[in-house]
């Protein structure tokens, strides 16, 4: 437990990938099986326990402690967990310390009065850490800024193999994964995949080189397509295991048993996720309603019908297709879907083009209806066979050109770890009516990327230079008509907000450009992002 | 029985000996005044006479110049000077380097100003020594049943695993420039760290003084030479405020590790970018101040700053007679 603790510890307040997935690695390199599986699981959320119920924490530390001092520790820390780990009255010697193997055991099969019981006379045996871990692991959320995905990286990295063979066999594996860890150490043969409904893991797009690349390609070998607006997902249903994945292998179907319901096929489709109404795309506003939700009710369903657009074949009865060409397989795709009698999945079209430049003019002027909220093209060869992870050369995303704004720098934050000494973050606004008739700066958004190192330097310096005042971590900067620094920001799209004052809200904010040259006072206006809004609708 | 009051009151300047005529750790220039400690806080120039260990005035002198103060009187631990019937005793608060107890007697009435104390083994300076009194004052910086400092060896062990761990990248700690800083070098001495350890300017004056005052500190380096990669797994000690500063570009992808009572709490750690808290606090925990109070149980307890309301709740639940002093002035140990 002492370990794994520890570990939490570190990756709670460690910012940089890099960093985590060292401590990762050393953990799982360090510590003996079954714990490091068991971390492993409550990492990746595989593991969640029913018999403990975080409510009864709090009177077994009331009883053992002053309550009036318990509630000021508690407003004091601000974390139900964090405060009774600390103020849990230690009884050193009293008990051992538990193996995280013998915790997870005992969460998982005992009762729930057995439970609290033990959990008492772990709490007692414990230090801090190993008790807000205990907390932690016993009320699921982590919270450690680790993805599933991370953890599965750090856990390749140790034979190494690419993340994706990992992710190919994870929905065959159980915790604690003693079979995994053999293999990547290299004691065993690779877990079979064989699992019905598995995860397969996905083949990823390289972003197209405008400059270099179509002078190299011939467009007679690529096929086109809309790149839409939603979440990649893979559908599969085999011998009538369902499952509904992310492109990471994360298992959604919980959350989308519309879409569950509708995979009446022997097979596995690779598609995008979206909320269609009567073969339409709604905006991607609409998808968010429906994401990360634990619990979904009828009144959700209803409003936000989730349905995938299909642009991939990777199984066909029990047939493997992602061997063949893309040719074979998107033919295969078109009979498999036209034999489908939902409405929930449809076939993403084909674009046809002859050359690269027309296809240029198709991208800057889609045609009418769904294509005109796409993100861009997709361009696949018509020769590539389904490769996992992301191959140079078979596919490319042409994203549509960023829409553009010139926004005014409001106000800056330090930013984490690497950039702790840097004013990073950046919130921008444009110009707006005050009350009183007088130009004013309404925040658009916040954005921590785009720039160089070296333009990052810059910016920090002149964050400093031009403080108006500070909160915290925040420092205002000097922003009027006459004085202010403009910035060029980037963004994919816009959302109406209600909860940001400016009314809107940018999908994918960064910082394109400095506008060292240009007057603060002509910035845009809020009108021109409101413009904007009403085009994207009015599609 | 004299009123402890007649003896020692609240004054805006400090804590005020009327009998005697003097001050404890006044904060404005006064006539007379007895110095717990360094600490700026509790140390400030321009007084007529001073009153503190050796040690303290050799801090004050290095902190303030040769004029600190019109006249001084150093008093070493145990002993002791009378005035007008008042008898100051220093004893060892276990804090930092120099650091005392101002033990006043008169008329029968013993009145103990800690000062900031810890109970703990220091490397640094001779451990806190219990005086039974009649009213003891406390101060309360850590007085939340969340502040439990952990054996520092612990926190020490945690560090150097940490550079194991990340050998291409560099630590560095965040410490306060009086006594901390010359206790986690001490720490680290004692865990083995026998490199060179490399330090913030603003700590070379005062680490010369602890050396001169018998604390070997072991081979230590400015931190303003060298290229980038030198700083590779090695050591940097500063103040914390230069964690985030500028000044910490120097180093190699730096982890940024602080010494301090606070960072017990995540939250505060997270505040300040700090990704590797080290537990290590030159003040009482929570701990520490309960059980202080429960092994003098003195008359009264008077508690001077921090965070009072929790203690006074504790010492009301244990029948100890409480007051606080809400003197203001003295700050929190972290400093930005």
């Amino acid at each position: 437990m002492r370990a794994f603790a520890e570990l939490l510890d570190r990756l709670s307040l460690t910012a940089s990938r890099n960093a985590k997935l060292t401590l990762l690695r050393d953990h799982f390199t360090n510590a003996p099986d079954p714990d490091r599986g068991w971390a492993l699981a409550s990492l990746t959320g595989d593991l969640t326990f029913h018999a403990a119920k975080p409510a009864f924490i709090r009177k077994a530390v009331e009883a053992r402690m002053d309550p009036v001092l318990f509630g000021w520790s508690y407003d004091y820390v601000g974390d139900l967990a964090e405060t009774v780990a600390l103020v849990w009255p230690a009884r050193p010697g009293a008990n051992r310390e538990p193996e995280l193997s013998e915790v997870v055991d005992a969460l998982r099969s005992a009762s729930r009065s057995e439970v609290q019981r033990l959990i008492e006379t772990w709490l007692d045996a414990l230090d801090p850490t190993g008790r807000w871990a205990l907390l932690k692991l016993m009320t699921g959320g982590l919270r450690v800024g680790v993805s599933a995905r991370l953890a599965k990286q750090a856990v390749a990295d140790l034979r190494p193999v690419p993340v994706s063979e990992v992710e190919e066999i994870w929905h065959a594996l159980r915790p604690p994964y003693e079979d995994l860890f053999a293999w990547l150490e290299g004691r065993s043969e690779r877990p079979t995949a064989d699992a019905p409904g598995r995860f397969r893991p996905v083949m990823l797009a390289q972003a197209i080189d405008e400059e270099v690349d179509f002078g190299k390609l011939a467009p007679n070998d690529y096929a086109a397509e809309w790149k839409w607006d939603g979440i990649r997902v893979q559908a599969v249903n085999e011998g009538g295991v369902r499952r509904l994945y992310t492109r990471t292998g994360d298992d959604i179907s919980r959350t989308f048993p519309d879409v569950i319901e509708a995979l009446e096929f022997e097979g596995a489709i690779d598609g995008e996720l979206l909320v269609l109404r009567e073969g339409a795309i709604a905006p991607f506003a609409d998808l968010q309603q429906r994401l990360n939700r634990k619990s979904v009710n009828d009144k959700l369903l209803a409003t936000y019908p989730a349905g995938i657009r299909a642009y991939d074949l990777l199984a066909d009865g029990g047939e493997d297709t992602r061997v063949l060409p893309f040719a074979r397989r998107r033919a295969r795709l078109e009979d498999f879907v036209a034999r489908l009698r939902t409405s929930r999945i449809d076939l993403s079209p084909l674009q046809p083009f002859e050359s690269w430049s027309e296809l240029a003019e198709l991208r800057r002027q889609p045609p009418v209806g769904d294509a005109q909220i796409a993100e861009g093209l997709m361009l696949k060869r018509w020769d590539s066979v389904y490769e996992a992870g992301r191959p140079k050369g078979p596919w490319f995303k042409w994203k549509r050109d960023p829409f553009l704004v010139d926004a005014v720098l409001m106000y800056a934050q330090r930013g984490h770890g690497k950039r702790s000494s840097f004013y990073s973050d950046y919130t921008f606004g444009v110009w707006t009516e005050g009350v009183d008739g007088a130009r004013m700066l309404t925040p658009v958004g916040k954005a921590y990327f785009g720039f160089t190192d070296e333009e990052l330097k810059l910016l920090d310096k002149y964050v400093r230079d031009h403080t108006v005042d500070r909160y915290g971590p925040v420092r205002a900067v000097r922003a009027d008509v006459r004085h202010g620094l403009v910035l060029e920001v980037a963004f994919e799209g816009l959302q109406r907000s209600t909860r940001h004052k400016s009314g809107v809200a940018m999908r994918f904010p960064r910082i394109n450009r400095i506008r060292w040259d240009k007057p603060a006072g002509e910035a845009d206006e809020l009108a021109a992002l409101e413009r904007m809004l009403e085009r994207m609708e009015a599609r | 029985m004299i009123r402890p009051e007649s003896l020692l009151c609240p004054k805006p300047e400090g804590l005020y000996c009327a009998p005697g005529d003097f001050f404890v750790d006044p904060v404005r220039p006064v006539t007379r005044a007895v110095i717990t400690h360094g600490h700026s806080d509790h140390a400030r120039a321009g007084h007529g006479v001073v009153i503190a260990t050796p040690e303290t005035l050799a801090i004050m002198e290095e902190r303030y110049g040769r004029d600190f103060a019109g006249s001084v009187q150093a008093l070493g631990y145990g002993e002791s000077i009378s005035r007008d019937g008042v008898e100051v005793t220093l004893v060892p608060a276990g804090h930092v380097l120099g650091s005392a107890q101002a033990v006043v007697r008169w008329k029968g009435l013993t009145m103990v100003v800690s000062g900031d104390y810890k109970r703990r083994r220091d490397p640094t300076c001779p451990p806190f020594e219990p005086v039974p009194c009649d009213v003891f004052i406390s101060e309360a910086t850590f007085g939340l049943p969340v502040f439990r400092h952990p054996d520092d060896r612990h926190e020490i062990a945690k560090l150097l695993r940490s550079i194991e761990q990340f050998p291409e990248r560099a630590h560095m700690i965040g410490a306060y420039a009086l006594g901390k800083a010359q206790r986690v070098i001490r720490l680290l001495r004692e865990a083995g760290w026998e490199k060179t350890i490399y330090v913030h300017g603003a700590l070379e004056r005062l680490n010369r003084l602890y050396e001169a005052h018998g604390v070997a500190l072991g081979p230590l380096a400015p931190a303003t030479t060298g290229a980038k990669q030198d700083f590779a797994g090695e050591i940097i000690i500063a103040p914390p405020s230069a964690l985030a500063d500028r000044w910490s570009r120097r180093f190699p992808d730096p982890v940024a590790a602080f010494a301090s009572g606070w960072m017990q709490v995540r939250a505060r750690a997270r505040q300040r970018g700090v990704e590797l808290p080290l537990v290590i606090s030159d003040h009482a925990d929570w701990d520490e101040l309960t059980a202080t109070i429960d092994e003098l149980r003195p008359g009264e307890l008077w508690i001077t700053h921090g965070r009072e309301e929790a203690l006074l709740r504790w010492a009301e639940l244990h029948d100890v007679p409480a007051r606080a002093l809400a003197l203001v002035g003295y700050e929190d140990e972290i400093e930005d």
